[in-house]
């Protein structure tokens, strides 16, 4: 299993920023949910864009 | 879910989709708008501020539903605390006609301006387009392009957990920064940090401010190659936000950091406010993305990257693009042409007009993230309100003069970025 950002859902605004600047548009906002799929190569661009600071690159 | 079949799906019920909707439904086609959340508006990703003319150029009147304040100029503050006013109280004729013709009572405040209640003004949008005869449907998320032998024919959909496809002549992509759509059509509008703003906001009351104009504050340690805002919506209550260059954020130094910095530093304003409503959002500033029209296929408003690369501004500019875009696309249909040739005459009216002006805004973006917060201190002595209108108008001839006479220094720097 491929190892993605950790979203932390009580910081998240849902406004979709990250979708917008993940370059392999592996990120899709759904309502409230953020869902990441597997083309997900942890470059951590959408972590370092994050206004609210929701994504954590490394999932714990 | 049943397919379903139209001449053209739009895909999100912003400003720019529920514009197109609206036209292209106006002209008798038959338009069907997908719009993902449950709810159109909310949440918003929006200061909310928009400039009157950008409402009457698309042929909607300012309504006392949705506009929530009018505004009368702007006041920017520079680093070292000194202020410019930017006047704009006179509403120029031509806009007093156009909202009030046939009205003897105004229903509202005449204004150069307004901030916005987006929420219910893209709600208004969408019904103005129902109205037309278009169709809506929410809570539902559009998937992927459909091919048929290598050509758009359509999307696939989902509502609830049911999947159904959607023919159509044309897809249009009006998904805001997410645009998802464009790429599964195989067109890269992947925002880069370098030319995408990190923003957050807080719509506060109880605030201490001029509530008759939008403060904006600059400076490197407030917001670096960005700036703070405070747009009224009331006599206390305010969208008080921030946007920074997306290659400035980190942990610790997020958009959300500086304003909540911003907010500490400034107990005059903030001592007795609070928070009703928490926001954030990325913003394109790269001024467009490479095109934005293929076979049966075109993009519009923030999925463009159409937006204003020095102030953010992007609803006026979005609902301007799906209007050209609703053009071109009702003219390929009628003569059932709706090859990227032929769709191409939105992307051509774009670049004579909006485009010209947004080429040269990126340009002075990319002057102004050179300055040093010296160099911008600098410039609140020798530039005007007037001046800074010329300027966000991508008029800066006269930059070059001013410099010359009254800060040499920054001449080299304004020729490598301006010429
Ligand atoms: C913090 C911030 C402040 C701003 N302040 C201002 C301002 O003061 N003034 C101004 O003029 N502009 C401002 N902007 C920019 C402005 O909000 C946008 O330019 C504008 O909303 C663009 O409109 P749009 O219709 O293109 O996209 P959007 O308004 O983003 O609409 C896109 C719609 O598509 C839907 N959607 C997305 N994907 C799918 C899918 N797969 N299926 C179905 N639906 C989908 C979304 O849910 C959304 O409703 C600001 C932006 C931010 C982030």
């Amino acid at each position: 299993m491929v190892k993605i950002p950790k979203i932390n859902k009580d910081r998240c605004c849902y406004c979709g920023g990250c979708v917008g600047v993940c370059p392999q548009n592996a990120m899709d906002l759904r309502e409230t949910e953020i869902r990441i799929s597997e083309n997900c190569t942890r470059c951590g661009v959408c972590v370092k864009f994050c206004p609210a600071g929701a994504l954590e690159k490394d999932a714990k | 879910m049943q397919n379903k079949s139209c001449d053209v799906v739009i895909v999100g019920a912003g400003p720019a989709g529920s514009i197109a909707a609206r036209d292209i439904a106006k002209a008798g086609f038959d338009v069907l708008v997908v719009e993902r959340k449950q709810e159109i508006g909310p949440p918003k990703r929006c200061a909310e501020g928009i400039n009157v003319r950008g409402l009457l150029n698309v042929g909607v009147k300012p309504d006392p539903r949705w506009a929530a304040k009018g505004i009368y100029g702007a006041v920017i503050y520079f680093p070292n605390g000194k202020s410019l006013k930017i006047d704009q109280r006179k509403v120029p004729d031509d806009v007093m006609d156009a909202i009030y013709s046939g009205e003897k009572k105004p229903a509202l405040e005449p204004a150069t301006g307004y901030v916005l209640e987006r929420k219910i003004f893209e709600k208004h949008l969408a019904a103005d387009a129902i109205r037309a005869g278009a169709r809506y449907m929410v809570k539902t998320c559009a998937l992927d392009v459909i091919k048929d032998g290598g050509k758009i024919a359509g999307i696939t959909a989902e509502q609830m957990g049911e999947k159904f496809e959607i023919r159509s002549k044309i897809v249009v992509a009006a998904d805001g920064v997410d645009s998802r759509i464009a790429k599964s059509a195989g067109i890269n509008t992947t925002n880069k940090l370098s030319d995408y703003h990190s923003g957050f906001q807080y719509e506060m009351a109880g605030l201490n401010i001029d509530p008759d104009v939008l403060h904006i504050f600059f400076g490197n340690s407030l917001a670096p190659k960005g700036y703070v805002w405070i747009f009224p919506k009331g006599q206390d209550v305010a969208n008080v936000g921030i946007g920074i260059l997306g290659s400035m954020s980190e942990d610790g130094k997020r958009a959300k950091d500086y304003l909540d910095k911003f907010i500490e530093s400034r107990p005059e304003v903030f001592k007795n406010a609070s928070a009703i409503e928490m926001n954030a959002g990325g913003v394109p500033v790269s001024s467009s993305i490479e095109t934005f029209v293929a076979d049966n296929f075109m993009i519009i408003g923030d999925a463009a990257q159409l937006v204003n690369p020095i102030h953010g501004g992007g609803i006026a500019i979005a609902m301007n693009s799906g209007a050209l875009c609703a053009k071109a696309a009702v003219e390929a249909l009628k003569e059932n042409d709706t090859s990227r040739e032929k769709l191409y005459a939105y992307e051509k009216k774009w670049r004579e007009t909006d485009g010209v002006k947004m080429k040269k805004l990126l340009k002075l973006r990319a002057f102004l993230e050179k300055l040093t917060d010296e160099d911008m201190n600098k410039a609140a002595d020798i530039v005007s309100g007037e001046d800074i209108t010329k300027l966000t108008d991508g008029n800066y001839r006269f930059l070059f003069k001013t410099l010359l006479t009254k800060a040499p220094s920054l001449l080299s720097l304004a020729k490598k970025f301006l010429s």
